[in-house]
């Protein structure tokens, strides 16, 4: 036998299995030193985030009263890739869910991730969950994790509080604090007050087995962080006032807006019709939320912060303050009315005795003398042209709040419009306008927009004698008392406080005057407080005038300042001042007067919806 | 004495593997004590009777494969186990050294010539029986080792061009599955022309052979387009052909060229090759031999069906990192992401834990005992034992290439051990019994 050939033999065959050893080994270097992809699947294998939802934070009224809490809520979370076979049958029961539900809603999560848990079912009870628990060991794959959910024990403010939902894709971009599946509000409270009544999430970080058996903490818990709570709000509604006031509008559309003046703070802020803030909770959220989108009388519509209407007589007091700082008009001037201002197009007036000064032409609501009163501010010859009066009226109106928004904590506020003369330049022509072109101005009418809570606050600043706060609705964050400091800061009209008192006297005998004196607003008074109020008819393209009313009470020291629009209702006396001083004598006395209590039924029983477009 | 030491190394590897499942550590522990007794079982006879009853072992072996088809317990699909009593064990395990002694017995006679047709088919029946029993079982993995002895055969005289032949046939196996058959067919092709001109240099006739032939196959392309015949690929690819051939036979006969009839023949066996291969593959092997091999090609992938073992193992080991995790430390394989970790896949927890050097110093440790082994063959006078000898190498070295192949993504999933690490009685008393006879005669070669 030649040896030799068997001793090449011997190395072919050692080098073969050499050469295989040295390609595992390559293998082995790749796998192991080089490729970094599989250290990263190994954690994901082995580790699972728990996050920690904390608890949102609870919001209060101003008299400690429960406006939203938490419930528990249970999500069903399902992650795919730990799926096996289970009894559909039994878990499509316990759950109260179809077959095809089941397949779509795996189909679904393995399309976002096979990895990653996601939400299989949202919201599940508190007793399907503890049916559930006892057989979840039968479905892996399944877990739960636990929710809060916002419930409201008086089911009022719904616009005011807001309303929380899920975060959408655009969110989790723009705020990536978040994720899929956490909660953020969308409106009202929850939303500007987010970050407070949210805490922050933390994270428990466990090992599990393949199975999803939590094996114990990773690294003794080092990277785990703990949820902090969210933080309490107290906010500055009266819920009693805004139940109320909520009652009172029913059936009506309009909204209510009361401050208390030397605060700011908003007591009740009402548009109706309104919701209940429980059907934007949970699982059946999608389909009330269209359901309420759809409604013609647009419930979810912020009518307090977002409605524009003309302010109508109501208007006049500022104008009265204008003329007053302007020197253009004093509280002994007179001017007589013989039922209307004949000047121009002119401006109807109704039956009262003439000649009146000023604080009678308030308590009145006499449109020729605010036409005068108007044209002096505008015609003034101190200035050279109207350009100049009417700029030095605009900034007059624009120091009460009109025209911009005034900042309170609620989104989406509306800034309302004060014309501007390049608005007047373009709609006549340039010097093709003059104060009688625009005298409807002079009653409230004519190119203004206001928001029920801009003439609330405008009436704040005249219960102020001058200056008003920017109001606001949250009164106490977690145990710090005042929220933000711009909140505190007294922001002062353009005209001298002592003109005030003159408004607030021709207010005052609006309500209080004696019969037969020509008051427009007697059925606004109230035994034993001085109410001052002023009545307004507004005219508007949409159909019959809606109903205004501005008041403050008491007359000296001021507790509050209301602003009430009945849309559609017609004569301010007749529905919204009624409900102003309804809600005064509730806020201020508790309790309702015997022989007020007819009116007060006439208030509520009042269906005024069916109003609109009557006029066309 | 010095491959003792490896086995002892090795040896206390298994422990460390094997430490943090409490259950199946014991058990192994039991096994690992029985596997020494029988080793000093297997020292304590004489080194003749090997050679003696090595017919005789080998017939056992096959009835208790036989037994193990018919009255076998299943256990993970395979029909391959023998209850006896709390015992169970796994005869196709143990037919492996069975078959080595038979085969050594066979080439040692005195005068036996392996290229006589006569030598070929018994060495063919005494391998091929228990490998079909034991493929009978479903534990094609185990079956496959028997074609590990292939290198035996060629220690033994068999020429090297059959490696060569078997490796083309592997390589063609994986291009027909990875690329489709007309592009395998034009390789076919092209290396056969490429043969002729390296064997012969007549470069000129084979460039006009080539032209001529895919002359041919354009022509009947274009005709099909142009008529719209629609003719299926195969008239392209396989008419040039049938005229090509009696060309090819024509020209060699003139040049009395009688390499020709070799290269036209093996281009033939290269066609048939890969239509059956195609055909078997499609249609006779279980579809999860088809998806694990496809899988491994990078054809079709699924980490988390079909696919989920070699994923999580290669994730496992991947994680091990250059130092690993440390030992016991491992979090794919103590959780169990990894399946059947304790034996096929046990390879991943020396992985995960001890990273690249314990994977690198577990390899080579077992490279050194192959050729240790093969020194240890290569130094005996008698032909028999050397001829063991080879035969355990062969085993042990299929067992690790192809496992440890299998953990990292190399290799199609088959369940083999990996020697003396994997978890399982049968398989390390095997080992041990297969490893211990070579010792004896080993040990009895100079007395």
């Amino acid at each position: 036998m030649p040896l030799n050939i068997s001793t090449d033999k011997k190395f072919i065959i050692a080098g073969i299995m050499a050469l295989v050893f040295v390609v595992v080994i390559v293998k082995l270097f790749l796998l192991q030193v080089i490729d970094p992809s599989y250290k990263l699947s190994a954690s994901n294998n082995v580790l699972r985030y728990v996050t920690q939802y904390p608890a949102r934070g609870l919001i209060y009224d101003r008299n400690g009263d429960l406006l939203v809490y938490n419930q528990a809520a249970y999500d069903l979370m399902v992650a795919p890739n730990q799926l096996s076979k289970f009894d559909s049958t039994d878990f499509c029961n316990i759950l109260g869910i179809t077959r095809e539900f089941l397949e779509k809603g795996i189909k679904d999560a393995k399309r976002y991730s096979y990895y990653k848990p996601s939400i299989f079912l949202k919201q599940i009870s508190a007793e399907t969950y503890a049916v559930l628990q006892e057989k979840l060991f039968k479905f892996p794959g399944f877990y739960v994790q636990a929710r809060t959910l916002r419930t409201y024990p008086r089911k009022t403010a719904g616009h005011l509080l807001g309303y929380v939902g899920e975060v959408d894709e655009n969110i989790m971009k723009s705020k990536p604090y978040y994720q899929m599946g956490d909660y953020i509000g969308i409106s009202g409270l929850e939303k500007s007050y987010e970050e407070e009544l949210r805490g922050s999430k933390g994270v428990f970080i466990y090992l599990v087995d393949v199975h999803n058996r939590i094996k114990g903490s990773y690294a003794d818990g080092r990277y785990d962080s703990t949820a902090v709570l969210g933080k309490d709000i107290t906010s500055t509604l009266d819920a009693d006032l805004q139940e109320y006031g909520e009652r009172l509008m029913q059936n009506k559309i309009g909204s209510v807006v009361a401050i208390e003046p030397s605060t700011g703070e908003v007591l009740a802020m009402i548009s109706s019709p309104t919701y209940d803030p429980e059907l934007l909770v949970g699982r059946p959220r999608t389909t009330n939320y269209r359901t309420l989108q759809a409604d013609t009388l647009n419930p979810l519509f912020n009518r307090a912060i977002m409605a524009l209407y003309p302010p109508g007589s109501t208007f006049k007091i500022v104008n009265a303050l204008i003329g007053l700082e302007e020197g253009v008009v004093a509280p002994t001037t007179k001017y007589s009315c013989d039922g209307g201002y004949r000047v121009g197009r002119g401006v109807g007036c109704h039956s009262h005795s003439s000649p009146l000064d000023l604080v009678h032409a308030i308590q009145a609501s006499c449109n020729t003398y605010f036409c005068h009163v108007f044209r002096n501010i505008l015609d003034n010859s101190a200035y050279k042209s109207i350009e100049v009066g009417f700029t030095k009226w605009k900034g007059h109106v624009e120091s009460f709040g009109f025209g911009n928004k005034l900042n309170i904590d609620l989104p989406n506020e509306l800034r309302g419009s004060v014309p501007t003369i390049s608005f007047y330049d373009r709609y006549f022509r340039k010097g093709g306008w003059s104060s009688l072109t625009i005298i409807s101005l002079s009653i409230g009418q004519g190119e203004l927009g206001t928001t029920p809570l801009q003439m609330a606050n405008m009436t704040a600043a005249i219960a102020n004698r001058g200056y008003y706060l920017t109001p606001h609705v949250v009164k106490k964050v977690g145990n710090d008392t005042i929220v933000d400091s711009r909140f505190k800061i007294k922001h002062y009209t353009s005209v001298d406080s002592t003109w005030f008192n003159y408004l607030a006297d021709g207010m005052d005998l609006a309500v209080n005057g004696a019969p037969g004196s020509g008051s427009t607003a007697r059925i606004a008074a109230i035994n034993g407080i001085t109410v001052c109020g002023k009545t307004g008819t507004s005219q508007n393209p949409h159909g019959n005038d809606h109903s205004v009313f501005v008041a403050f009470a008491p007359k000296e020291n001021p507790k509050i300042a209301i602003a009430v629009y009945v849309e559609n209702a017609g004569f301010g006396a007749t529905w919204a001042a009624p409900i102003a001083s309804l809600m005064i004598e509730k806020y201020l006395k508790d309790t309702i007067a015997p022989n007020r209590i007819w009116l007060e039924q006439r208030m509520l029983d009042a269906v005024i919806i069916d109003r609109r477009a009557k006029k066309k | 004495m010095g491959w003792a030491n490896i086995y002892a190394a090795v040896y206390s590897e298994e422990h460390s593997s094997i430490f943090d499942f409490t259950q199946r550590y014991g058990m192994q522990l039991v096994w690992i004590g029985a596997a020494v007794v029988l080793a000093l079982l297997v020292m304590a006879m004489d080194s003749r009777f090997y050679f003696v009853f090595a017919n005789f072992i080998y017939a056992a072996m096959i009835m208790l494969l036989v037994t193990a088809l018919l009255f076998g317990t299943e256990v993970n699909g395979s029909r391959s186990w023998i209850q006896m009593g709390p015992i169970r064990i796994q005869p196709a395990e143990f037919a492996k050294f069975a078959t080595a002694l038979a085969l050594a017995k066979l080439m040692s006679k005195y005068g036996f010539k392996i290229h006589q047709f006569k030598s070929i088919a018994t060495i063919a029946f005494l391998v091929i029986t228990p490998a079909l029993l034991i493929l009978l079982q479903n534990d094609t993995g185990s079956a496959l080792v028997y074609s590990s002895f292939i290198l035996v055969l060629y220690r033994e005289g068999l020429t090297g061009w059959i490696l060569v032949f078997m490796v083309f046939m592997v390589l063609l196996f994986i291009l027909v599955l990875v690329y489709n058959i007309p592009v395998i067919l034009m390789l076919l092709f092209a290396l056969t022309l490429f043969l002729f001109v390296f064997i012969s240099g007549r470069y000129r006739d084979a460039i006009r052979f080539g032209v001529g032939i895919i002359g041919i196959g354009v022509v009947i392309y274009g005709a099909s387009e142009f008529f719209n015949l629609n003719l299926s690929w195969h008239y392209f690819l396989l008419l040039p052909l049938v005229v090509g051939i009696p060309i090819a036979i024509v020209y060699a006969f003139i040049n009395r060229l009688r390499y020709i009839y070799l290269l036209v023949l093996f281009t033939l066996t290269g066609i048939f090759f890969s239509f059956s291969v195609d055909y078997v593959f499609h249609n006779i092997l279980d579809t999860h031999h088809q998806k694990r091999i496809n899988d491994l090609l990078g054809i079709e992938s699924d980490p988390l069906g079909w696919g989920y073992n070699v994923n999580q193992s290669k994730i496992a080991i991947g994680s091990g990192g250059f130092w690993g995790k440390g030992y016991l430390k491992g979090t794919q394989t103590k959780f169990n992401f990894v399946p059947e970790q304790s034996t096929d896949f046990i390879f991943c927890t020396v992985g995960e834990e001890w990273g690249f050097v314990g994977t690198t110093v577990v390899v080579a440790l077992f490279l050194m005992l192959l050729i240790r082994i093969i020194r240890v063959a290569e130094r005996q006078r008698e032909s028999f034992a050397r001829i063991y000898g080879y035969g355990v190498a062969s085993i042990l070295f299929f067992h690790i290439a192809v496992n440890i192949g299998m953990t990292i993504g190399l290799f199609p999933v088959i369940g083999i051990p990996l020697p003396f690490f994997s978890y399982g009685g049968s398989s390390l008393w095997a080992f041990t019994v297969l490893l211990f006879i070579l010792l004896k005669l080993d040990s009895t070669r100079l007395g």
